[in-house]
């Protein structure tokens, strides 16, 4: 496995407007990597870069070792799944797949097979003939990747393909997805705002922030060990709070200390300021007085699996966001814990420029 | 009583728009030349009709400049959205605002304004004056037919195109082309009735010894009309109906087949 795709200081503007900053990115031959990110954060136009339909104003984008910055999409090594599909709508399934075989002159009897093949591996066999708009969103979908992948790319793009679908197609075509991309043997650079498709399915995940990657990793690290309080937020839920290091391996957040694992060695030397990040089914709960602080339950959610609870600190500073699997009661006094290896200590952004500036070095 | 009233409602209507076409197309069948008393059946004004050369003359020079101006506009107006959609907003605003000026503008200060322009360059007025002032008025109809099929949609699927491998002239044909149709067709089908519909536009930039329909219905008015023009005018409305049945036809045909 080497290094297929290589964004090399990606700048971009539309009139005005700063879409990407310096964007540096590697994905690696067979990877799913997944750009997360809000809408505008530039994920899209990076993608666009990588398909060759915007030209950035500075930086390279290489393939497999060669430049392709002026390469035109057309001759690009690549497939796009687009959002909306772009299904040719007066074309039949079997015409729209066959439409990058027919460009190339591929004898019919080829093309046959391949149809076959690709409406197969989608599990829509016999829909050669059918109309666009007679198939239902999924079956659309499934379609713009048979119509991908038959041009055999060593990579392909997918700009969020299942954005259109309702949440139970989506869960059904995440698997779908995933099990595409082990059979084909290929590279999926994929693009959502959804952290849940992001987690689920990447090998890697970048996450994006206006115009910066803000952090990459794999969804483990990103979800475990978030690089600021931007993706601490964006990756599930948590409470980002204020604190400041007293001492090794001990940060103090509204007056009460807290053990860690993060000291000098780490970057966060006794009187740092610092973001504190605690996942909310990371806090105990221990009798009233038998954990590290207490405080008061003010509301209560069931969410299926598990409750949600928002806990008031005793002096009313903070308000804790707790999933427990247990029943507690609104108006409880309750004591809480928390494990060191579970407080993640970042560093403080002393603006949003320079702190993913800081990222990129 | 409340049905009955809505039927008598609507046979008054249709009284109203189609008892004057009845009345013309029973007297051009008449005998005498007389506009008010049926003194028998005959086709001798059709007869007529067939072998006077102004008339005849007349119905070809209405029909070519038809079809010519409303392939030359479709062409023209065509390629202009495709211009328009590498344009900026603000571009195409400015643009489609004056592509609607001429269709709300009267089309007496139109005429004139192209007799005066036609006198002004010194270009004789005939049958290429009269094509150029259909083409001029039929464009922005065109544009207005086309324009709305060039959006977002088919920017996207030219994108996909290319992603497949296509070049952007293969990806034109196949598929811009392809989605663009239906506004072509109608764009085409507006410029056609258009052109034959004009009278004033035509009027005014005609030269002496040429006529369209129009015009010659216009001129014979004032010298005593003849029942052959009615059956002309028979004949226009017999063509328009026989259009559009087939097209509803075709058009229901296709549902039922796409509904089965």
């Amino acid at each position: 496995m080497g290094e297929l795709i290589r964004l090399e200081g990606i700048v971009k503007s539309f009139d005005d407007t700063v879409v990407l900053k310096g964007i540096d990115l590697s994905v690696e031959e067979n990877e799913f990597v997944t750009l997360l990110g809000p809408s505008g954060c530039g994920k899209t136009t990076t993608l666009r870069i990588i398909g060759g339909f915007v030209r950035p104003d500075e930086g390279r984008v290489f393939f497999d070792g060669k430049d392709i910055t002026d390469m035109p999409a057309n001759q690009r090594p690549v497939n796009t799944v687009f959002q909306n599909y772009a299904l040719f709508p007066h074309m039949n399934v079997g015409e729209n797949i066959a439409f990058s075989m027919r460009v190339k002159n591929k004898p019919e009897a080829y093309i046959k097979d391949k149809i076959k093949y690709a409406l197969k591996l989608v599990n829509l066999d016999g829909f050669e003939s059918r109309r666009i708009d007679q198939l239902s969103g999924g079956q659309q979908q499934r379609i713009a990747m048979a119509r991908a992948i038959v041009n055999e790319p060593r990579v392909l793009l997918l700009d969020e393909p299942l954005g259109a679908l309702d949440l139970k197609l989506r869960q059904e075509m995440q698997y779908e997805l995933v099990r595409l991309k082990k059979e084909l043997g290929i590279t999926f650079l994929y693009i959502t705002h959804d952290q849940e498709e992001a987690l689920t399915m990447s090998d890697k995940v970048v996450v994006m922030n206006e115009g910066y990657i803000q952090q990459e990793g794999s969804p483990e690290e990103i979800y475990d060990e978030p690089v600021n309080a931007f993706v601490a937020d964006f990756i599930g839920d948590s409470n980002i709070l204020s604190g400041l290091m007293v001492d090794e391996k001990l940060v103090r957040i509204n007056d009460i200390d807290y053990p860690c694992i993060d000291g000098s060695e780490q970057g966060f030397p006794p009187r740092t300021p610092v973001d504190v990040v605690i996942r909310p089914e990371d806090i105990e709960i221990k009798p009233y007085g038998k954990g590290l602080f207490n405080g008061t339950i003010i509301s209560k959610l069931f969410i299926g699996v598990h409750y949600e609870m928002l806990v008031q600190s005793e002096d009313g500073e903070i308000e804790w966001l707790l999933q427990n699997y247990d029943q507690h009661d609104v108006g409880e006094k309750i004591g809480m814990y928390v494990r060191p290896e579970n407080i993640q200590i970042m560093q403080k952004p002393k603006s949003e420029a320079e702190s993913a500036i800081e990222l990129d070095i | 009583m409340k049905k009955v009233l809505g039927r008598i409602y609507i046979l008054i209507i249709m009284l109203f728009l189609y008892l004057p076409i009845l009345t013309l197309i029973v007297l051009s069948f008449n005998e005498a030349k007389s506009m008010s008393v049926w003194t028998g059946f005959s086709l001798k004004w059709y007869e007529e009709l067939f072998r006077s050369k102004i008339m005849m003359g007349a119905i070809v020079n209405t029909f070519s400049i038809a079809v010519l101006a409303a392939l030359i506009a479709t062409v023209v107006g065509t390629l202009a959205v495709i211009g328009m959609s590498a344009m900026k907003q603000r571009q195409v605003n400015v643009l489609m605002g004056f592509n609607n000026i001429p269709m709300l503008n009267a089309d007496i200060v139109t005429g004139i304004a192209l007799m005066l322009f036609f006198l002004m360059v010194g270009m004789p007025r005939g049958y290429i004056t009269i094509l150029f002032s259909h083409v001029t008025f039929c464009i922005p109809y065109v544009i207005l037919s086309v324009k709305p099929r060039m959006n977002k949609n088919t920017d996207r699927l030219f994108e996909a195109a290319l992603d497949l491998g296509a070049s952007e002239r293969y990806a034109f044909r196949r598929i811009v082309l392809p989605e663009l149709r239906p506004g072509i067709m109608s764009g085409f089908l507006l410029s056609f009735t258009m052109s034959v519909d004009d009278f004033i536009i035509t009027y005014f930039t005609r030269g002496a010894g040429i006529n369209t329909i129009s015009t010659l219905i216009y001129s014979q008015v004032k010298v005593g009309i003849r029942p052959s023009l009615f059956a002309l005018s028979t004949l226009v409305f017999a063509a328009a109906l026989i259009v559009l049945l087939t097209v509803n036809l075709r058009q229901s045909r296709a549902d039922k087949a796409l509904a089965a």
